[in-house]
């Protein structure tokens, strides 16, 4: 099997990635060999075998939903990280 | 004798006889990072002023009569773990200045402990890789040979402890990354089970599989970290409830090391893996693992074949789950609040696409491009589904296992270090690399590297293997007791 360029170009879409077409040529040979190896578990039968999806052994950890009070401080610096108007995180225009 | 090469115990019993101070001990290991980090490239900030203000209130603590384990001990830490007003880069372009505004859990455990952060270190992008060459400020060499990679994604720090940077380090591992690194330079790494230690704070790669651990000299010595960095923690909900065990002195107690005649494994089942055994594994590995074994027995230890048929395809299950839980994980990095912003974009998408092209290297996009494939409309279940089931029929491999036996010896790598450059170009090769050490991660089950000699490489060098312990989950003290006596000395 194997990935042709305009499915690349699709998963790259999906992805939010910008690729270059050096990029694009590199991934595709590597892809397709990925592929073909964790195609292997094809031969596995799973008929019936439920799935993992976690490990933990919890189940419905629950919490109440209260707002509490976080370090000001440690807020201001996370909302420095971006760019701010007004004390408000800036987005780019969607519409 | 330096005092950066000490083991925590050993530094410990000085700084509370008052022998030596927390300062002496974190200038050494500065000292140490200043005279060997220019070739071996094991750290990505130091900062030594913060620790040497916090070995002089580590040093106060002390004189008042305080005797924590940790207390006055310093280390360093990988660079996907947020510390609060320092970089935490996870070793990607599109995180570059980002500062961390708040400690992970972990970190916070080890500031009221009075442990000493010296700085972070080096790893593989986003902890995606098996080399640490995949780091976008450059590679770690290993120690022992600066040739070769020191292995990943926590090589930063397997290669600061193996060098006598800090006393311990700490690492995170999703499917090997601190047992295989601990391997190749020869140094003890620690996976608790999933769910033992909090993650908050840390970058999530894996949600289902990440874990943090320690690096350290001895096993005792991990057994130290752990019980300082465990526990249930509000911020992590997957964190389990189950009371964190003293496992120093389960280690020590029972006559451990008081009475030598005595077999302290008497009695404990190793499980021997056929498939982790196979004829092509290097003859040399195998002659490690069967004296590894053999000191198991002579301390009262019975060894037993036993099969875990499914190993085969722990690999191809975990490079399904993997990429697919990261691309979801890094559809966080958009560039907006945070990280990287590639600012010429007019339209959002174009906005988003340019920000993540730039900013993220080529494994990265790797993944996040096999990760999308695998669970785009069509592909999902033949993928994704299957992975998912074959992982449960992994884990029934080791509940199997476990009825039959404590514990389980495998190699944790099937060779020694590579060469830098070996395997860049060949991805493949570089997830086949964790053989031996998805299965644990996959299951969430407790597992150790201990080194268990050297092995000589293709150019007549040598260089260290490690051995690998797993145990059922949440059994950290019995992993931790048979690690012990796989110490060398």
């Amino acid at each position: 099997m194997s990935i042709s360029r305009e499915e690349i170009e699709h998963i790259a879409e999906l992805a939010r990635l910008k690729l270059s077409d050096e990029e694009i040529k590199k991934f595709s040979p590597q892809l397709d060999s990925i592929l073909e190896y964790v195609g292997h578990l094809q031969e596995v039968k799973v008929n019936e075998v439920a799935e993992t999806a976690t490990v933990s052994g919890l189940v419905d950890v629950w919490r109440t939903d209260e707002v509490k009070e976080w370090d000001r401080e440690e807020v201001l610096n996370a909302l420095r990280q971006g760019e701010l108007e007004a004390g408000q995180v800036k987005v780019k225009k969607v519409l | 004798m330096n005092l950066n090469e000490l083991t925590i115990k050993e530094a410990h019993q000085k700084l509370i006889s008052g022998e030596i101070s927390s300062r002496a001990l974190t200038e050494s290991c500065l000292a140490q990072i200043k005279k060997e980090d220019k070739n071996i490239h094991a750290c990505l900030a130091i900062c030594e002023e913060e620790a040497l203000a916090a070995a002089d209130k580590a040093d106060a603590r002390l004189k008042m009569g305080e005797t924590g384990d940790l207390l006055g001990i310093p280390y360093l830490c990988k660079d996907i773990i947020m510390t609060k007003g320092l970089k935490t880069t996870a070793g990607s372009k599109i995180l570059e200045n980002y500062v961390a505004p708040y400690d992970a859990t972990v970190i916070k455990k080890l500031n009221e402990a009075g442990a000493i952060l010296l700085g972070k270190t080096n790893l593989d992008e986003f902890a995606h890789g098996a080399s640490t060459e995949n780091s976008a400020y450059g590679p770690t060499h290993n120690p022992l040979d600066l040739e070769r990679v020191p292995g990943g994604s926590s090589g930063g720090s397997a290669a600061a402890v193996a060098a006598k940077m800090c006393l311990f380090s700490l690492g995170s591992d999703t499917g090997g990354s601190i047992r295989q690194p601990a391997s190749f330079c020869g140094v003890v790494g620690l996976k608790p089970s999933y769910g033992r230690v909090s993650r908050f704070g840390l970058l999530s790669m894996t949600s289902s599989t990440d874990v943090i651990g320690p690096f350290t000299k001895s096993a005792y010595d991990a057994a130290l970290v752990l019980k300082t960095i465990a526990g249930v923690d509000a911020l992590d909900a997957t964190t389990v409830p189950e009371v964190v065990e003293h496992y120093d002195k389960i280690m020590t107690g029972d006559n451990m090391e008081n009475n030598q005649s005595t077999k302290p494994l008497a009695g404990i089942k190793i499980g021997w893996p056929e498939e982790y055994f196979l004829p092509e594994l290097d003859f040399n590995v195998l002659a490690r693992l069967q004296e590894a074994a053999a000191t198991l027995e002579a301390a009262g230890a019975i060894i037993k074949k036993i099969s875990l048929p499914y190993t085969k395809y722990a690999v191809p299950v975990y490079y399904i789950i993997t990429p697919s839980e990261i691309s979801s994980n890094l559809a966080r990095f958009d560039g907006i609040g945070w990280g990287l912003a590639k600012d010429e974009a007019v339209n959002l998408q174009d906005f988003y696409k340019q920000t993540r092209g730039a900013g993220f290297g080529p494994e990265v996009k790797r993944r996040v491009m096999l990760g999308t494939y695998v669970l785009s409309a069509g592909y999902y279940d033949a993928y994704y589904k299957r992975a998912q089931a074959v992982r449960t029929l992994i884990l029934e491999d080791f509940n199997k296992a476990f009825a039959e036996v404590d514990l389980i010896l495998t190699p944790t790598s099937p060779h020694p270090a590579f060469k830098i450059g070996q395997q860049a170009n060949d991805p493949l090769a570089m997830y086949l690399e964790d053989v031996f050490v998805t299965g644990a991660s996959l299951a969430g089950l407790p597992a150790i590297s201990m080194p268990a000699g050297l092995v000589s490489t293709e150019d007549g060098n040598n260089m260290p293997i490690g051995a690998q312990l797993i145990a059922p989950r949440l059994q950290e003290a019995s992993l931790l007791r048979a690690a012990k006596i796989l110490e060398k000395n």
